[in-house]
């Protein structure tokens, strides 16, 4: 069973869900941290990294003494990421490549008449794996400056392993990093806060959902700050509420020391075991 | 005019709370909410939408059955595994890189226009906003955010606006590079948290690979002094400007809820005063610099 857990927006607590719901439950555990432009689960589940793998993309290399300047392979790119300046009155021509542009579709190294591009590999960010305990733990990284998330976290995905219960820490927002990996969950867990803002998200949130057909329930965390109208919602949509989790200093405290809540106050376990068991009920 | 911009390398630290109460404060300018895949600042501006645009982006491909000879070409070609064994497109996968329509020897693929977005110009009871909406599932939010950006910069050189004010985008891929670029600071918020100094550590090193000027507000100070003190250190050493420390106080959740900036809610509260003081000191700070 793959468990996703999402919000609409960072810091509403989802990382936290996440990583006690992986802490909870007791065997065959996998955790993926998707969110490869800021990785956070690792701080919490202080996993032993046993394997580092770069991620590439497949860009072009132009081999200038083959080109002809013909410009095919600028008229294939849709993203702009190659300019042919022919050559003209004794000056020489020229093609640019511009790499952070590229999205790696390999249109131009085909399409080339002269077979002038070849393909190399250009790195955009790597891939950690090891062990938190027995949970199985990968999670990516993009590397700073680079814009495209999605073939890193495709690259956390080939990891999973569909015979273990595997919790996966979705990156924030509504775009292409979140679809990429929300894809192929069997159940996601929105987690929220109950104010004007939090509602404002998971109201995004849980439009990805329905357009990509996954099951799903609410996480409330801060639950005793804010209003009632996230429960409102929740009500007249039909979302079930999974769980409640108060705004307390201590766990805040915990928190901002890289401490898991089930570990600092073993009470919470059960609560994130009931989690469990309900999302397994719902996705039987 | 100067603009600048409010991140935080990922979203809840309080980075609208603190644009919302610098819209309240700044006099005469534009604001503008690069958050585009999830907008709060709208919800604390109420804008009042005055002009309305489609936000056209990136394609998608689609295969006419009736053309269609099976040869399977696509589906080998395609690197985003966006075409199924039936011939169809999957558009949540498809890049829009239309590899496969200039290859299909039956000439079956079209490249079809998204409608990604819409954006829009508003006026609030603090002066012209820009902000959109991408659509639920769609890429290119660099692309809107630049165009958010750019919108914001023209109404601002035309209203003779001091300041351009932007709730940046969150994370450190496309979005934020597109709404930290060319901007004269980058004031970065975060929480006084493990994951808050990472996060704030990645997007720093983001701007400055873009060669942006930046500064740090810690919110919720008080919630870990050890580690406000850690930011403090990380500050120091890393020659950085910490322009403000905001105690963690119930009075933003309340005004938040009442749809309220900080300022006009309670400016006298622990965290009102805190973020008026930054902002007095940034803007003494950017003035100095014409
Ligand atoms: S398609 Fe090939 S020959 Fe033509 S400009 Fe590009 S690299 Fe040069
Ligand atoms: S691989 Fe695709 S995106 Fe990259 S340069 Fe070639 S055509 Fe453009």
């Amino acid at each position: 069973m793959i468990i996703s857990v999402a919000s609409g927006k960072g810091g509403t607590g989802k990382t936290t869900v996440a990583v006690n719901l992986a802490l909870s439950i007791n065997d065959n555990v996998q955790f993926l941290d998707c969110d490869a432009e800021e990785p956070n689960a690792h701080i919490f589940l202080k996993p032993e990294i046993k394997k580092t793998a770069k991620v590439f993309i497949p860009v072009p290399k132009i081999d200038e003494a083959k080109c002809a300047y013909c410009g095919r392979c600028r008229e294939v790119c849709v993203y702009n990421a190659i300019a042919v300046i022919p050559p003209s009155a004794g000056r020489k021509g020229k093609t640019l490549f511009f790499p952070n542009l590229c999205h790696g579709c390999g249109s131009c190294s085909y399409f080339c008449p002269e077979g002038a591009i070849k393909e190399v590999n250009r790195e955009i960010g790597e891939i950690e794996t090891g062990y938190a305990g027995s949970i199985e733990f990968a999670h990516g990284r993009l590397n700073i400056g680079e814009a495209m998330a999605p073939p890193v976290i495709r690259e956390i995905k080939k990891h999973i392993k569909t015979e273990c219960t595997v919790i996966i820490d979705a990156p924030p927002g509504t775009s292409c990093p979140v679809v990429e990996t929300l894809k192929r969950s069997d159940y996601c867990v929105l987690v929220t806060e109950p104010t004007p803002f939090g509602l404002n998200d998971l109201m995004l949130a849980v439009e990805v959902l329905r357009k990509l057909k996954i099951p799903f329930g609410v996480v409330i965390n801060r639950a005793d700050l804010g209003d009632e109208k996230t429960d409102l919602y929740c009500d007249k949509e039909n979302i079930p509420i999974l769980m409640r989790i108060p705004f307390k200093k201590e766990i805040a405290m915990a928190y901002s020391k890289g401490e898991p809540i089930v570990m600092a106050f073993p009470e919470y376990k059960k609560e994130f075991i009931k989690l469990y068991e309900d999302i397994a009920g719902q996705v039987q | 005019m100067k603009q600048i911009v409010i991140i935080s390398g990922k979203g809840g630290t309080g980075k609208t709370v603190i644009t919302g109460a610098f819209a309240a404060l700044a006099e005469n300018k534009v604001m503008a909410d690069c958050d585009v895949d999830a907008a709060d600042l709208h919800l604390l501006l109420k804008p009042d939408i005055k002009e309305r645009n489609e936000f056209r982006s990136g394609k998608t491909a689609v295969i006419d059955a009736e053309k269609c000879v099976k040869c399977g070409k696509c589906v080998k070609l395609c690197r985003f595994n966006a075409i199924a064994e039936n011939f169809v497109v999957d558009p949540v996968s498809c890049e829009g890189c239309a590899f496969c329509s200039f290859a299909c020897p039956a000439g079956a693929i079209r490249m079809e226009e998204n409608i990604s977005g819409e954006w829009f110009i508003s006026e609030t009871r603090f002066g012209p906003m820009v902000h959109a909406r991408l659509g639920i599932a769609e890429e290119n939010s660099g692309k809107l955010v630049s165009l958010v950006r750019q919108q914001a910069k023209e109404l601002a050189e035309k209203n003779n606006s001091d300041w351009v004010i932007v709730d940046g985008a969150p994370g450190i891929g496309c979005p934020v590079i597109a709404s930290i670029s060319g901007v004269d600071c980058a004031i970065v918020v975060t929480e006084p948290t493990l994951s808050g100094l990472h996060d704030a550590d990645r997007v720093i090193k983001a701007a400055k690979y873009f060669g942006v000027t930046v500064k740090l507000i810690v919110n919720k100070y008080d919630l870990n002094t050890d580690m406000t003190g850690k930011i403090e250190e990380y500050c120091k050493s890393g020659g950085i400007g910490l322009v403000g420390k905001i105690p963690f106080d119930e009075s933003v959740v309340k005004a938040m809820v009442k749809g309220k900036t900080i300022i006009e809610h309670s400016e006298n509260s622990p965290a009102g005063k805190e973020i008026a003081a930054a902002w007095n000191f940034m803007r003494k700070k950017l003035e100095e610099k014409i």
